[in-house]
């Protein structure tokens, strides 16, 4: 069964990543459509409106590939993660089960309202409809969060004598400690990256000469939000997060710095390649002493390496691991620059003419997406060899009669269908934006 | 306590086949009606604002299922594993179908979304109905509770069975003629003219294909599964399902003759509801019958998760129900009436 342990787990990672470069979107587009329609109900601005209409087409288009990549992700909990599901399943079926009831249903239910709209309804009713999406969106990433927080970071549960585990508590497993630093960085993240969406097809705009007055308005909206946003994500967001890993997954937080040896006044990694063989890290750039000092607000505290711990605890990628780890913080500190300029620009009147920054803030787009990715991998390869931290490893997880043959079977067709809707969102994404924001296309409301 | 949660999986997996039901059903008539583009446009856009909410009964009722029973929800979704995939596949192209066509304005483009979203609703209506025959023919499940079936192995219902037989193919038969007609139903309530000529037109053609198929299934279920027999036994009173069924059908086929949209759209919603009552009451309390062994069936005793999280998903239960039902009145209430299409 171990290769079909294998393909197992490409599997689940290949159609999570997939899935959620979409609902990273659209959680981030989410809080800024009710700024849009807020600011029209308050100014009576009808341009504010044309906007948020503009990026409800983007919204619902993101939104409807992050469904249906969404649903295979909530059935191969039980189809290759069988023993999971049922070891498992008294706790995060919680979870999973309240996202269904209380977030899917807002999210489409009144995404229908906003993009039939037509003059069907009052500015109240689409402003009411975005607030609803919202709440939608966010609600649904906080029960995702809480599934994940609680793998991380297992509380509220009993063993029954079958060895299986229950909730004994639901306040319990909706406020685990580790959640809040978790759903903070998570959603800040989603609003970086709708930022500089909304920035770059501003950016696009502004330097083909196109649809100008919108343009102007996507990249104030995208540089103010994307500015705050990238702070939050660094300082405090970021910063909990690690602190939190190191103090209750310290092997993880070892790997995520490539560190070796237990140090005190540990240095900070800022590249080099992790040798396995040696126990070293390759070609290093380290800045001596940072890492005891942001953990520990100490500049000589001591740091555990890995070879403080055994090696059957460590996770199984150590050299990806770190690169994922390193990856983010890396991109992080790119997109905090980018937008801190670009606000400053924006604040001194010379944005709107500065094309080497437009030029910047446009092709930064694809950016927070690898930088949201490798996030996820930091967290769940960091989660590795468990699947449910300390409880479960994740080889013992897996459905026990589904061979590697049924396996690899699914994986390859979801390379291929994923292929192929990935070229079909780039494409129809083309579409709505060569459009513009002035355009009634699509014409959802008549198919 | 067990029994509830039996009884309200049960409830969001029918409101799921009789909302999105009709969705499945206007794809499945949708290529023999829709006879040109303002046809086919009033047809989607029927459904447009709707179907999403519709088939997210589904994410619920799994959730549901998982959040309730993770055993049966483990051990059914494992065994049934390359179906389910296939499942996913095909609401993936259906999805899509029915987001992407407005996008591009080319004859090319939509005839091939056309394709995908008829003949995505086709299959999928023919699988939920296998499933549901799977369901009631039982599996070989393993004394630890697992089971894997292949596509097919001889198409008999034996101890050894796969998911496709005689018995369940005929169920997914049944199944995508009832929703065809629930789906033609609604076509025709919401829409006038021409087009609804038609849909009234393929509602009592595969109506009136659903009553032998119907009367085909109903007696083929206790010689495959002869507990449905004795359950009804011990229990008369749960007779009342399948003879609401006998008589929603006929009267759907009755009040179709008559030409009332509403009340036949009605009679379907009803016999769905009754159908999967029958095979509830048949089943109870097992979730997943063992063909090999009885005492490796699934029931809602050995497959429930821990007590205090059932009492606890009580509350969210029916505070989350009451709302999605204020959400979901809303979107309905919405866009109710007929399809009224602007200028293209």
């Amino acid at each position: 069964m171990a290769s079909a342990l294998l393909y197992d787990r490409l599997q689940f990672a290949f159609t999570v990543t997939f899935h959620y470069l979409f609902p990273q979107l659209t959680i981030g587009l989410a809080l800024l459509l009710l700024y849009l329609r807020s600011r029209a109900l308050v100014s009576g601005d009808d341009h504010y409106n044309q906007v948020a209409r503009f990026w409800t087409k983007i919204f619902a288009l993101s939104f409807a590939f992050g469904v249906v990549t969404g649903i295979p992700l909530e059935f191969q909990f039980g189809t290759n993660w069988a023993k999971f599901s049922n070891f498992a399943g008294g706790v995060i079926g919680q979870t999973l089960a309240m996202e269904g009831l209380f977030a899917f249903f807002l999210e489409s239910s009144f995404l229908g309202i906003l993009l039939f709209d037509e003059g069907r309804f009052s500015q109240r009713v689409q402003w009411a409809a975005s607030l609803m999406l919202f709440l939608g969106s966010w609600l649904s990433g906080y029960f995702i969060l809480a599934t994940n927080a609680w793998m991380q970071h297992p509380v509220a549960y009993t063993v029954a004598p079958d060895g299986r585990l229950f909730v004994d508590s639901l306040s319990g497993l909706l406020t685990n400690p580790w959640l809040v630093w978790q759903f903070a960085h998570n959603m800040t993240a989603a609003v970086v990256t709708a930022s500089f969406v909304v920035a770059a097809v501003g950016s696009f705009y502004l330097l083909s000469g196109l649809h100008v007055k919108y343009a102007k308005t996507f990249l104030r909206t995208g540089v103010v939000a994307g500015a705050i946003a990238t702070a939050l994500m660094i300082f405090p967001t970021g910063h909990e997060n690690a602190r939190q890993v190191f103090e209750h997954q310290p092997v993880k937080g070892a790997a995520f710095e490539g560190l070796f040896k237990t140090e005190r006044g540990a240095g900070m990694v800022l590249i080099g390649q992790p040798n396995l063989e040696t126990m070293t890290i390759d070609n290093p750039l380290v800045v001596p002493d940072v890492l005891s000092l942001v953990l520990f607000d100490e500049l000589y505290a001591t740091v555990k390496g890995l070879e403080a711990f055994p090696r059957a605890e460590w996770p199984d990628n150590v050299a990806l691991l770190y690169y994922a780890y390193h990856v983010m913080a890396g991109l992080g500190t790119i997109l905090v620059s980018i937008m801190g300029l670009s606000l400053f620009w924006l604040w001194q009147g010379r944005l709107f003419t500065a094309n080497w920054l437009l030029w910047l803030l446009m092709l930064a787009a694809p950016f927070p997406y690898l930088a949201t990715t490798a996030g996820w991998m930091t967290a769940e390869l960091g989660r590795q060899p468990w699947l449910v931290y300390g409880l479960l490893r994740t080889a013992d997880g897996v459905s026990p009669l589904v061979h590697s043959g049924n396996a690899l079977f699914t994986l390859l067709g979801y390379l291929g269908i994923y292929l192929m809707l990935g070229l079909l969102f780039l494409f129809l994404m083309a579409e709505i934006i060569r459009h513009g924001p002035a355009s009634s296309f699509p014409e959802s409301a008549n198919p | 306590m067990e029994t509830f949660w039996y009884i309200a999986v049960t409830l969001m997996l029918a409101v799921f086949v009789v909302l999105d039901g009709f969705d499945f059903g206007l794809g499945i008539v949708y290529a023999f009606v829709a006879k040109n583009e303002t046809d086919r446009r009033a047809a989607l856009a029927a459904i447009g604002p709707i179907w999403n909410g519709n088939e997210v009964w589904l994410i619920a009722a799994g959730g549901l299922l998982f959040f309730a029973f993770p055993k049966a929800y483990s051990a059914g979704f494992s065994g049934f594993y390359l179906a389910l995939h296939l499942v996913l596949w095909l609401l993936i192209a259906r999805g899509l179908a029915l987001e992407l066509r407005s996008h591009v304005d080319h004859a090319l483009w939509r005839q091939f979304w056309d394709v995908a979203f008829a003949g995505a609703s086709l299959l999928l209506a023919v699988v939920f109905g296998v499933a549901l025959g799977n369901l009631i023919r039982g599996v070989p499940l393993n004394p630890e509770g697992y089971f894997f079936v292949a596509l097919w192995t001889n198409f008999m219902t034996g101890p050894e069975p796969g998911i496709l037989d005689w018995f369940t193919v005929l169920i997914g038969a049944t199944s995508a003629a009832i929703l065809a007609m629930h789906g033609a139903n609604f076509l025709a309530m919401k829409t006038e003219g021409q087009l609804r000529n038609r849909a009234r037109r393929a509602a009592w053609l595969t109506g009136s294909a659903g009553i032998i198929l119907v009367g085909l299934a109903l007696t083929s279920v206790p010689f495959v599964q002869p507990l449905f027999f004795l359950n009804y036994a011990a229990h008369p009173i749960g007779y009342i399902f399948p003879v609401l069924s006998i008589a929603t059908l006929l009267s759907a086929l009755l009040i179709r003759r008559r030409n009332w949209d509403a009340g036949a759209f009605s009679a379907t919603s009803l016999l769905i509801l009754t159908m999967l009552g029958s095979t509830a009451w048949g089943s109870y309390p097992n979730i997943l019958i063992a063909t090999n062994d009885p005492a490796n069936s699934l029931t809602v005793t050995n497959a429930t998760a821990g007590v205090y999280g059932l009492q606890a998903g009580l509350w969210w239960f029916l505070f989350g129900f009451i709302l999605l039902i204020a959400y979901q009145a809303c979107a309905h209430q919405a866009f109710r009436g007929k399809v009224k299409l602007g200028a293209h």
